[in-house]
C-alpha cells in the first residue's frame, strides 16, 4: 500500500478531505468489521426482544438449565427457566445505553474543561488540569466500587458514575490541542475582529479539534461497557431482575461447571462489543490523522 | 494636545512592551491622521509587529507589561485611550474602528470554515446582520477585493484558494465593517511580486474608496516608497526616525535608514554604475542585552566613541515634520 498516490496525507490533497478518511477508515478492515457488529448488535437489541415468544422475565420452571441449541430456547435457558437469548438482548439495551450515555457525559465534561483549562491558561487552567491529575490518580476501578457503594444503584447513577470516572483523558487532548491551537494566527486574528472568547472557544478552536475528540469518545463507550460490566459483575451495579451483560456474569458464576454457556455467552457478547468499539476508535483515529502510524 | 487641534486620527505616546524584564519596544509614538498610510519599517525583530499588537491589545496580558497611551479619536471627536479601556469596549472596537490583516494568509484563516463564513462573523458580532444578510454582504465583500466568481468563492474553504486570494479574504474580513483604521502587518511578504503589487494596488483603492487610515508594517523599502504618506522607522524596539516619505527617502537623518535604503536592490543603479548592494553589518542586538549608549553604534559607520557610547540619543526635530534618533544627524548632514 505504501507509496501509492492513494498513500500520501490527506493533507496534501486538502479537497478531499473526509472522502479520503472514508476511503482510509474503509480500508481498516477490522475497523469496518468493528461498525458491522456493533450495527446488528444495536438492531438485535432493539428489535429482537419483541419477536421473541418469551419475556426476559418469563419462568419456566420445567425448562432449566436447557443448553443451547438443545431446545426451544436457541441459547439455552437459565436456572429459572428464562431464555438467555432475550436476557442478552434486554441486557444489552441497558449495557449499550449506559455505555452511550456515559460517553455522552464523560466528552462533554471533558471537552468543557480541556477547552476552559487550555483557552485560559493561568490559574483557571493550572486548577482544572490539577484536578485532572488528582482523579486520573485514583485506580478509576477503585473509584467506581467506592462511589457505587455509596448510591443506590440505578441505571442513571451508574451511567453518572463512570461518566465521572471516564472524562479526564479527552480534557487532557482537548486541552493540549487548544494550548496548540491558540496561539494559531487564525484564532489571534477571530480575536482581531472583536469575536468573544466563547466564540472562538467553540466556533474556531472546537471544530478543529473534531478528530481526537471522536476518537477518544469511540474509545471511553468500550470503556464504559466494560466498566459497567465490572460494577455490576461485583453486584454493585444493575441490579437483578433487570439484566446487564455484567450481572449476568455475576449470576452465572455458581453454575459455571453445571451449566457454562450461562457464564460464556454474556462474557463473549461483552468482548464482541468492547472489542468492536476498540477496533472502530482505532479505525478512526488512522482515518482521520493522517500523520499516525498506519502500518497496523 | 487635543486630538481634534492636532487633527489626528491616532496618536501613540510612549507605548512601551515588556516581556518579564525585556523590553520589546520602548517609548514608541507617532501619529497617524485620517486618510493617511503610515509605514512603519524595520530589520526582523525591530519591534514591528510587537507595536501592532500592542494597539490591538492582542498581546497576552500574562506575558508582558503595556504601558503609554494610544489616544484614538471617535467619530463624534471624543478621545478614547485604547490601552485603558475594558477588555469588553475593547473587543467592540476590533474589527470594527480598527482591523488588521496578517502576515500569512494561510494561518489566519480557519481551515474548517468556508471563506464567507469567516467574513460574516465580524458583521454579525459587530452590525447585527443577520446571518443571512451578512452572507450577501460577504459576497459583495469578495467582489470588492477583486476575487472572481465571489458567490462561489464564499463557499469555498481557504485550502481552495490560492496565495493571493486568502490574503485579499483576509482583506475582505478586515474590512467587513468599514474600519477606520487598518492595521496590516507585512501583508505582502508571504506573497511573490506579482500578487504583492495587486494586493498593494488594491488596498490603495479600498483607502481612497472608504477613506480609511493605514497602518502598514514592512520591512521592505520599495514598498514603503509605492504606499506610504508617512514613514515611521524602527530599531531595536525605538522609533530612530519618522518623516514624510519624500524627505525621508531623499534625505534619510539616520546612518541606519540610509543603511536600510542602501540595502535595496535597484536595478537602474546596478545598470547605471555597477553598484554592489550594501548590507548594514551584523544584526539587531538581542532585546535581552541592547547595547549602552546609541543602539545601533556597533553597526554604524559614523559612531564616535564620545556622543554615541555615552548616552541614548533622544528622538530630535530635524524639520517641522521629521524626527531622528541620533546624536551625530547634524554633523552627518552636513
Amino acid at each position: 500500500m505504501s507509496g501509492t498516490v492513494a498513500d500520501i496525507p490527506a493533507a496534501s490533497f486538502p479537497p478531499a478531505r473526509s472522502t479520503r478518511a472514508a476511503t482510509r477508515f474503509l480500508r481498516h478492515r477490522l475497523a469496518v468489521a468493528g461498525v458491522v457488529v456493533v450495527v446488528l448488535l444495536i438492531a438485535a437489541c432493539a428489535i429482537g426482544p419483541m419477536l421473541s415468544p418469551y419475556g426476559p422475565l418469563t419462568i419456566d420452571l420445567r425448562r432449566r438449565f436447557q443448553a443451547p441449541l438443545a431446545g426451544p430456547h436457541w441459547l439455552g435457558s437459565d436456572q429459572l427457566g428464562r431464555d438467555l437469548l432475550v436476557r442478552l438482548l434486554m441486557a444489552g439495551r441497558i449495557s449499550l445505553t449506559v455505555g452511550f450515555v456515559a460517553m455522552g457525559i464523560s466528552t462533554a465534561v471533558g471537552v468543557l474543561v480541556g477547552l476552559l483549562a487550555g483557552f485560559y491558561r493561568g490559574w483557571i487552567g493550572t486548577a482544572l488540569m490539577r484536578l485532572v491529575d488528582a482523579v486520573l490518580c485514583f485506580p478509576s476501578i477503585f473509584l467506581l466500587l467506592t462511589l457505587a457503594a455509596l448510591v443506590s444503584p440505578s441505571l442513571a447513577t451508574i451511567t453518572l458514575i463512570i461518566a465521572l470516572t471516564a472524562w479526564m483523558e479527552v480534557a487532557r487532548v482537548v486541552q493540549g490541542q487548544v494550548i496548540a491551537l491558540r496561539e494559531r494566527d487564525f484564532a489571534v486574528a477571530a480575536e482581531a475582529i472583536g469575536a468573544s472568547d466563547g466564540y472562538i472557544m467553540l466556533r474556531e478552536l472546537l471544530p478543529n479539534i473534531m478528530a481526537p475528540i471522536i476518537v477518544a469518545a469511540t474509545l471511553n463507550v468500550a470503556r464504559a461497557i466494560l466498566a459497567e460490566s465490572y460494577i455490576s459483575y461485583l453486584g454493585y451495579g444493575i441490579q437483578p431482575p433487570t439484566a446487564s451483560w455484567g450481572n449476568m456474569l455475576n449470576n452465572a458464576q455458581e453454575y459455571l461447571e453445571s451449566a457454562p454457556w450461562l457464564a460464556l455467552l454474556p462474557g463473549a457478547v461483552i468482548t464482541l462489543a468492547v472489542t468492536s468499539f476498540n477496533f472502530i476508535g482505532d479505525g478512526l483515529r488512522d482515518a482521520l490523522d493522517p500523520r499516525g502510524d498506519r502500518s497496523a | 494636545m487635543p486630538l481634534s487641534e492636532t487633527g489626528d486620527l491616532l496618536r501613540v505616546e510612549g507605548l512601551t512592551v515588556r516581556f518579564g524584564a525585556v523590553p520589546a519596544i520602548e517609548d514608541v509614538s507617532f501619529a497617524l491622521r485620517p486618510g493617511e498610510t503610515l509605514a512603519i519599517v524595520g530589520e526582523s525583530s525591530s519591534g514591528k509587529s510587537v507595536t501592532a499588537l500592542a494597539l490591538m491589545r492582542l498581546l497576552d496580558p500574562r506575558a508582558c507589561s503595556v504601558s503609554g497611551r494610544a489616544l484614538l479619536r471617535g467619530p463624534d471627536g471624543r478621545e478614547t485611550d485604547l490601552l485603558a479601556l475594558p477588555e469588553r469596549a475593547m473587543a467592540d472596537l476590533r474589527g470594527r474602528a480598527l482591523g488588521m490583516i496578517f502576515q500569512e494568509p494561510m494561518t489566519s484563516l480557519n481551515p474548517v470554515h468556508t471563506v464567507g463564513r469567516q467574513i460574516s462573523e465580524s458583521l454579525i458580532r459587530h452590525e447585527r446582520l443577520s446571518p443571512r444578510a451578512a452572507a450577501a454582504r460577504a459576497v459583495d465583500l469578495l467582489a470588492e477585493v477583486g476575487i472572481p466568481e465571489p458567490a462561489r468563492r464564499a463557499s469555498a474553504f481557504p485550502h481552495q484558494l490560492s496565495g493571493g486570494m486568502r490574503q485579499r479574504a483576509t482583506i475582505a474580513i478586515a474590512l467587513a465593517c468599514r474600519p477606520r483604521i487598518l492595521i496590516a502587518d507585512e501583508p505582502t511578504t508571504a506573497l511573490d511580486v506579482t500578487i504583492q503589487a495587486q494586493i498593494l494596488d488594491l488596498l490603495h483603492r479600498l483607502q481612497q474608496e472608504t477613506g480609511m487610515a493605514v497602518v502598514f508594517i514592512t520591512h521592505n523599502l520599495g514598498v514603503v516608497a509605492e504606499i506610504a504618506d508617512r514613514v515611521v522607522v524602527m530599531y531595536a524596539g525605538q522609533v530612530v526616525e519618522d518623516a514624510p516619505v519624500a524627505a525621508l527617502l531623499e534625505h534619510p537623518a539616520m546612518p541606519y535608514t540610509a543603511g536600510l535604503m542602501r540595502s535595496v536592490p535597484r536595478l537602474d543603479a546596478a545598470l547605471h554604475t555597477g553598484r554592489r548592494l550594501l548590507a548594514i553589518p551584523g544584526n539587531v542586538p538581542d532585546p535581552r542585552q541592547r547595547p549602552a549608549g546609541c543602539t545601533f553604534h556597533p553597526r554604524c559607520g559614523h559612531a564616535r566613541p564620545d556622543p554615541c557610547l555615552r548616552a541614548r540619543p533622544a528622538l530630535e526635530w530635524a524639520a517641522p515634520d521629521h524626527r531622528v534618533r541620533c546624536a551625530r544627524w547634524q554633523e552627518i548632514a552636513a
